[in-house]
């Protein structure tokens, strides 16, 4: 026999290396591989993500250390920058928001998961839906030419009028503020409440309620104190996400919240937010230190919605996991 | 009966109510904002709003061709990078992942999904704009690709993980390869979840505004190639609220219509694709 | 028990169609329940077919049969839980001391005629806050504290949990949870307690707790118990009813539907001819 097997001719190249993958076994490593780098992307461009937040907003973070969060004085030209008005702004709003949207968003949850017959409670779901899809900047445009003339018009001289010896409900009333941008942002959060508390509450064993009524307790008693405080985690957690979203806001915040830095006891004095500020002065922005004084905002929104958003998913799963275990020892 | 059973069955009727007064305001809300569109919108729009530019600042007239044409162009490119990287990674996570690298890409997709749409803008900035150091409809559309990634990713992974055991076992004994299996049984299987996924994607980056404020930024005139700074109609929109002119401000409205007309169609058609198919969980 | 005689007075009610073999109660016991030509429907599927029977005062009653014959349906009528269920419909007469428990306030009439489930339920609360719901809602005439206890105590649990009142009930095992859901049930004193598989989800030492417990409950309340478990039912009940694809096919006193059932069909089934 000839020594060299290389001159064999229908034999595929270097045949002694490729005897344990078939050819069916390549065609998977391959794809493994080339999905595993998309899937990959997705973990690096995260990872990217934090880091660019990161570095690019050194400059400020050593400059101003803590300090940056404390002071109120946002002058470019003097270079200070304070993130103080906008955290205020940021935070009033959300509250604002909450105050509005989490008795609503609640309440209908519950005529949905409760009270409504499946085929209402599912047409209605599905236009809940719909609204959480209208982006951020048609809810701004609904705001700058109906909601900020209803402000400025009725609702903050009624507010004026009637609660007026509150600090909350004194000054000019402008049409645009921190009420006006919680009023937009809660219109913009009531879906989130809405959907995630509806199936939280349909997920909560049935006989839960059983047990309560078989004890003599009326629909709503039954409803509020047993099933809502079995779903509290998952309803909880709505609202960290619902929370999430406001602080993250952009558009509809910038066009009605008056774009001034201030801090103020009152909901009708026009202020700022994280997000607007980013949003109005980046392209702006003269000087590294003041564009890496926007970066930090934007790392200090990030970090802020990381956390709520961390805690609405564990105490949603929490809650729906209580629900198919009965929360047995 | 007792006064006090009396006062609590009063009670319960009243919460009751107040309940269904909760849900009749919140879907309300949905119904005036479609009706203000549409009214103020409807009476807006003309041959014009579609084929002119924007016309000189303070004159009338002009329209948003190049904010529609810029916005159909910076979905196309985010519809590049996030359909891929959703469709394969989430091919990845359902058929050849293990357990650790799962969670890993999971928890950044939904980590990438909670991120404010304006500090993904910051991301695209720094990662586009600065090194090419202008505004391009690249940056713009990588932008808001970022953002279609989770949700492609997520519920692409959700419904192959839901096409039967029995089909992929079927397909195996025959002698298929892994990858044959995916690509002529599970994909075909799911595709009505993951085009429903696609399309849900496109809506919501469609209406995106924040992140373009600072990568494709914006343009009066037609933006030629991938590396100018292009308009957009989210961002239009915006700009012409905002603005002291009553003309811009009719055309805001106009805009305001076709972009949440689009949106609604797309996410109606999403979930009646879903709904006609074979049982597959919910997005 | 003595064989069946012919009543002289009360209650006892023409056979159905396809019965042949009711046995008569003996005369001058007291009815807590009466069920009078009771249909039951859902939607157009009808699951009840002319029940009548009477439910004794202080005694143990309990309904038996294979699955899907009907027994928890007709067990959840006494309280009317059928109406939580959108299509579920009602015909016929149920009696709670001589009144149409159908014409009163559903509420009221709850807290009257109390339900221990097939899987315990205890609320996400503490295992005082369990027992006490019912006293907080409906009113209580003793202390609350002291209503807890009593009640803690006749579920037989007052000792195993004194001490962790304000622990979260679930903590407890299985069969202390549902003696606890059935301290709950007991707080608001009903006049009747309905028990609907109680111990299929427990281990046997808890069943036979439970089946204790029950033996002498009696002298608080009057006790329906639904069973799959034939020989829980021949443990503690005083009665006995024979439910087959929603027919009453035969209703006795214990020992005797056991012994000398009337029915064939009753036969075949204690018998394990089929389940």
């Amino acid at each position: 026999m000839a020594t060299s097997t290389t001159t064999v001719p229908s034999a595929g190249p270097a045949a002694g290396s490729r005897s344990f993958l078939s050819r069916l076994r390549d065609g998977d490593e391959i794809a493994r591989l080339i999905t595993f780098l998309f899937a990959a992307s997705v973990v690096l461009v995260t990872l990217l993500l934090v880091l660019e937040l990161w570095q690019g907003s050194v400059l400020p973070r050593h400059k101003f250390g803590f300090n940056f969060f404390r002071t109120s004085v946002w002058d470019p030209i003097f270079e200070q920058f304070g993130a103080l008005p906008f955290i205020y702004g940021t935070l009033v709003t959300a509250g604002v928001a909450l105050v509005i949207a989490v008795p609503l968003g609640i309440g209908a949850a519950i005529f949905l998961a409760e009270l409504a017959p499946v085929r209402v409670s599912d047409t209605l779901e599905f236009f809940i839906d719909l609204l959480a899809a209208v982006p951020s900047v048609i809810y701004g445009l609904l705001g700058v030419f109906i909601v900020v003339p209803l402000m400025r018009v009725y609702i903050q001289p009624t507010l004026k009028h009637t609660l007026g010896f509150l600090p909350l409900f004194q000054g000019p009333a402008y049409g645009v503020g921190f009420l006006t941008a919680g009023i937009v942002l809660a219109i913009m959060v009531i879906p989130y409440i809405i959907s995630v508390s509806r199936e939280v509450l349909l997920s909560v064993p049935r006989d839960q309620r059983e047990a309560a009524l078989s004890l003599g307790s009326t629909r709503w008693e039954s409803t509020w104190k047993v099933v809502v405080p079995f779903a509290r985690g998952g309803i909880m957690g709505s609202i960290f996400l619902a929370l999430a979203r406001a602080l993250g806001e952009t558009m509809a915040v910038t066009m009605v919240i008056g774009n001034t830095p201030t801090i103020s006891a009152s909901l009708f004095s026009p202020g700022y937010s994280i997000a607007a500020v980013i949003a109005n002065e980046f392209t702006e922005a003269t000087g590294d230190l003041y564009l890496q004084s926007l970066i930090e905002l934007g790392l200090v929104l990030f970090i802020l919605t990381f956390i709520l958003n961390g805690l609405a998913r564990l105490l949603i799963v929490a809650t729906s996991q209580k629900g198919a275990g009965m929360g047995h020892a | 009966m007792s006064p006090r059973l009396r006062w609590r069955k009063f009670v319960s009727g009243f919460m009751l109510t107040m309940t269904g007064v909760c849900a009749a305001v919140s879907v309300a809300v949905l119904f005036f904002i479609l009706g203000y569109l549409v009214y103020h919108g409807g009476t807006s729009i003309s041959w014009n709003f579609f084929t002119k530019l924007p016309a000189p600042v303070g004159e009338t007239g002009g329209g948003m061709a190049n904010a529609i044409v810029g916005s159909a162009k910076l979905l196309l490119l985010a519809s590049l990078v996030g359909v891929p990287i959703g469709f394969f990674g989430a091919i990845y996570l359902a058929e050849f992942s293990g357990g650790t690298t799962a969670f890993v890409v999971r928890y950044a997709a939904d980590l990438l999904n909670g991120v404010p749409s304006i500090v993904i803008g910051i991301f695209a900035y720094s990662l586009v704009v600065l090194p090419f150091k202008h505004f391009s409809t690249l940056a713009g559309g990588f932008a808001i690709g970022l953002m279609m990634i989770p949700i492609t990713l997520r519920s692409t992974e959700e419904f192959l993980r839901a096409v039967p055991r029995a089909l992929r076992e079927g397909a195996m004994a025959l002698g298929a390869s892994k990858w044959k299996t995916i690509s002529t049984v599970i994909v075909p299987a799911a595709y009505r979840g993951i085009l429903t996924a696609v399309l849900l994607a496109f809506a919501r980056v469609a209406g995106e505004t924040a992140p373009l404020l600072f990568t494709a930024f914006g343009n009066r005139f037609w933006s030629p190639g991938w590396n100018q700074p292009t308009a957009s109609l989210p961002v239009m929109i915006f700009t012409y609220a905002v603005a002291p002119y009553d003309d811009w401000h009719r055309q805001a409205w106009a805009a305001g219509l076709v972009l949440l007309g689009l949106i609604l169609v797309l996410n109606i058609v999403a979930r009646a694709i879903l709904s006609r198919g074979i049982a597959v969980p919910r997005a | 028990m003595h064989a069946s005689v012919r009543p002289a007075v009360s209650v006892n009610i023409p056979p159905t169609v396809t019965n042949t073999a009711t046995r008569e109660m003996p005369a001058a016991l007291s009815l807590r329940m009466t069920v009078s030509k009771v249909n039951f429907f859902y939607g157009t599927k009808q699951t009840l077919f002319d029940i009548n029977l009477g439910v004794a005062t202080n005694k143990v009653t309990s309904l038996i049969g294979p699955s899907g014959c009907g027994k928890s349906t007709l067990l959840r009528t006494f309280n009317r839980m059928h109406e939580t269920v959108r299509n579920a419909r009602l015909e016929g007469e149920i009696l709670l001391d001589g009144q149409n428990i159908l014409a009163q306030d559903v509420t009221a009439l709850r807290r009257r005629v109390g339900m221990v489930f097939q899987r315990p339920n205890p609320f996400p609360k503490s295992i005082f806050e369990n027992v006490a719901y019912g006293l907080k809602i409906n009113g209580s005439k003793l202390p609350i504290a002291e209503a807890v206890e009593k009640s803690l105590r006749h579920a037989a649990l007052w000792d195993e949990v004194k001490d962790h009142l304000h622990k979260s009930a679930y903590e407890l095992s299985g069969g202390q949870q549902q003696r606890l859901c059935i301290a709950r049930a007991l707080a608001v004193e009903p006049e009747v307690l309905l028990l609907d598989e109680p111990c299929s989800a427990l281990d046997p030492i808890s069943t036979a707790k439970i089946e204790e417990l029950l033996v002498q409950l009696k002298d608080l309340c009057t006790i329906a118990i639904v069973t799959h478990n034939m020989q829980q039912a021949a443990r503690v009940s005083d009665f006995t009813a024979f439910l087959l694809l929603g027919q009453l096919i035969e209703f006795s006193p214990t020992p005797q539907l056991f012994t000398t059932p009337g029915d064939p069909r009753t036969e075949a089934y204690i018998t394990g001819r089929f389940g």
